[in-house]
């Protein structure tokens, strides 16, 4: 069967299921939205220079990080949970493939996250909408979902050896949000801070969106995500064909 | 009585809520309260609004209701999803005791968890806290953890009919993060959203919390306490009451399984 085909129809199939779910839309939109209200109050009240587009971009990608941990963290042991995951692993693609449009769903999430934030602020903050490249932003923000979504796909195919991974899942939304300076500066961290920064697809997409919103080259930070996103597929690719291997060896696949 | 307060509540705190489990309790209550407070340190260093003891404290005192919205709501809302809610209404015992019971160690894990925030932000960020302070704070705390407490409970309640009262949960507690005074100063929000934060629990606490760190003794912000005990109270009995309703009403149209 056609990967394209594969990815596709899964994609939009686990886009829709998401989109139904409570949970899923209090941390893709309201959230998200909170969250940029605390930052907007706190970057007025401080007096900070700048333009709020700033917090709006940050704000948005927050959620789609939360979006993307929260539910590609867990897709396995849903998938488990539903008895679906042996038909997953015994379909004809690959078991990365499969699990692939999983993730960027999950990642797609974000979208939901992006929009709200922009909104909210334009309507309740005066956030001013204007972006110096706003197709380059448009990409941006498309590169930044793929390389969110297969890092969700390397946290999938790892976290299932671990049966309370959801514990690791809660305590990486913050420092994410920390290390890829989607509001706070890396520069302002300690100095250990930078390096981690660099191999986070957080990090260059929120570079990506603010340089095409205000006027630099996103093309370098784009360039950076799309080459973390190819590291991150191959780690996820090693990951997955492990998880499959083992659970075939000791018929480990349906137990909880 | 006192034993189904006690035992009860023990009990009930082990068997639901969530995070009982030393990895999952690490993580959920400890490391994210942490990370929580390094984010909005660091965002109000860039804001350059308050300085780091401003944060420190609001999210201290913040992470209490971490444990008493959801706590609460999984130890109340979770009988039914697990089956339990039947045996448990049927059974003779006090629903006060029984309902209340099971805040006891919410409490004491509240202070628990702000007491491990104190600590990072002491080890972290740029915050002292004078040692005569302590107990003060303490009872501060547990006041405020009390209070969050009754919100739980409300919210517990109406797990008793709401299929995914965990989202409701998740929603209280992050509009309690805009609106109670925690990152944002109460005087920078709008009037009608400072109004929504008084009326909530963790608001007067968390503003007593920091008059006891900048050295106010009990006396001077004794108000604030009995503000927030009342709103606490307040909660709790409004929990209590609907509890008691929608247990009639599940009893009546035999409801109290559905899911």
């Amino acid at each position: 069967m056609n990967a394209l085909r594969v990815f596709w129809l899964s994609w939009v199939l686990n886009l829709r299921l998401l989109s139904q779910s409570l949970f899923f839309v209090l941390i893709s939109v309201f959230q998200p939205v909170i969250f940029a209200s605390i930052a907007f109050y706190m970057w007025r009240a401080g007096g900070r220079e700048g333009t709020l587009l700033y917090v709006s971009i940050g704000a948005g990608l927050m959620g789609m990080w939360s979006a993307t941990l929260f539910g590609s963290g867990g897709l396995i042991v849903w998938q488990r949970w539903q008895r679906t995951l042996e038909l997953l692993v015994a379909a004809p693609p690959r078991f990365v493939v499969t699990m692939l449009p999983f993730t960027v769903a999950t990642a797609s999430l974000g979208l939901y996250s992006m929009v709200a934030t922009l909104a909210w602020g334009r309507l309740l903050f005066d956030v001013p909408l204007h972006f110096e490249h706003p197709l380059m932003f448009a990409v941006a923000v498309a590169v930044t979902v793929l390389g969110l979504g297969v890092l969700g796909l390397v946290f999938a195919s790892t976290f299932v050896f671990y049966r309370h991974a959801n514990a690791f899942s809660n305590v990486l939304e913050y420092p994410v949000w920390l290390a890829s300076g989607v509001l706070v500066p890396v520069s302002l961290l300690p100095a250990f801070v930078e390096p981690l920064s660099w191999v986070l697809a957080p990090t260059w997409g929120v570079r990506a969106m603010r340089d095409a919103a205000f006027g630099g080259d996103p093309l370098p930070e784009l360039a950076a995500c799309v080459a973390l996103t190819l590291v991150y597929f191959g780690l996820a690719w090693v990951g997955a064909a492990n998880f499959e291997r083992l659970a075939r060896k000791h018929a480990t696949l349906s137990l909880t | 009585m006192a034993r189904v307060f006690v035992v009860g509540g023990v009990i009930s705190y082990r068997a639901l809520f969530n995070w009982v489990r030393p990895l999952s309790y690490a993580t959920s209550m400890l490391g994210i309260p942490v990370t929580q407070l390094l984010f909005f340190a660091y965002l109000g260093r860039f804001t350059g609004l308050r300085d780091d003891e401003f944060y420190v404290v609001g999210n201290a005192v913040q992470a209490t209701a971490m444990g008493g919205v959801f706590a609460m709501t999984m130890t109340v809302g979770n009988e039914r999803q697990f089956g339990t809610l039947g045996p448990l209404l049927a059974s003779p015992a006090n629903r006060a005791a029984l309902f209340l019971g099971r805040s006891l160690p919410v409490v004491l894990n509240a202070l628990f968890v702000a007491a491990v925030v104190f600590m990072a932000g002491l080890l972290l960020l740029d915050f002292s806290l004078p040692a005569g302070q302590i107990p003060a704070l303490l009872l501060v705390v547990v006041v405020t953890a009390s209070a969050t407490t009754g919100l739980g409970l409300l919210l517990g309640a109406i797990g008793l009919r709401a299929r995914e009262v965990i989202f409701a949960g998740n929603l209280v507690y992050f509009v309690m993060l805009l609106v109670c005074g925690v990152n944002v100063p109460l005087d920078v929000l709008p009037q009608w959203l400072e109004w929504v934060g008084r009326s909530l629990p963790l608001t007067h606490g968390l503003e007593a919390a920091r008059r006891v760190v900048d050295g106010a003794s009990l006396t001077d912000v004794g108000g604030l306490l009995w503000t927030e005990a009342a709103i606490g109270a307040a909660y709790a009995a409004a929990g209590f009451v609907l509890f008691r309703l929608l247990e009639l009403e599940g009893r009546r149209h035999a409801v109290l399984d559905t899911y």
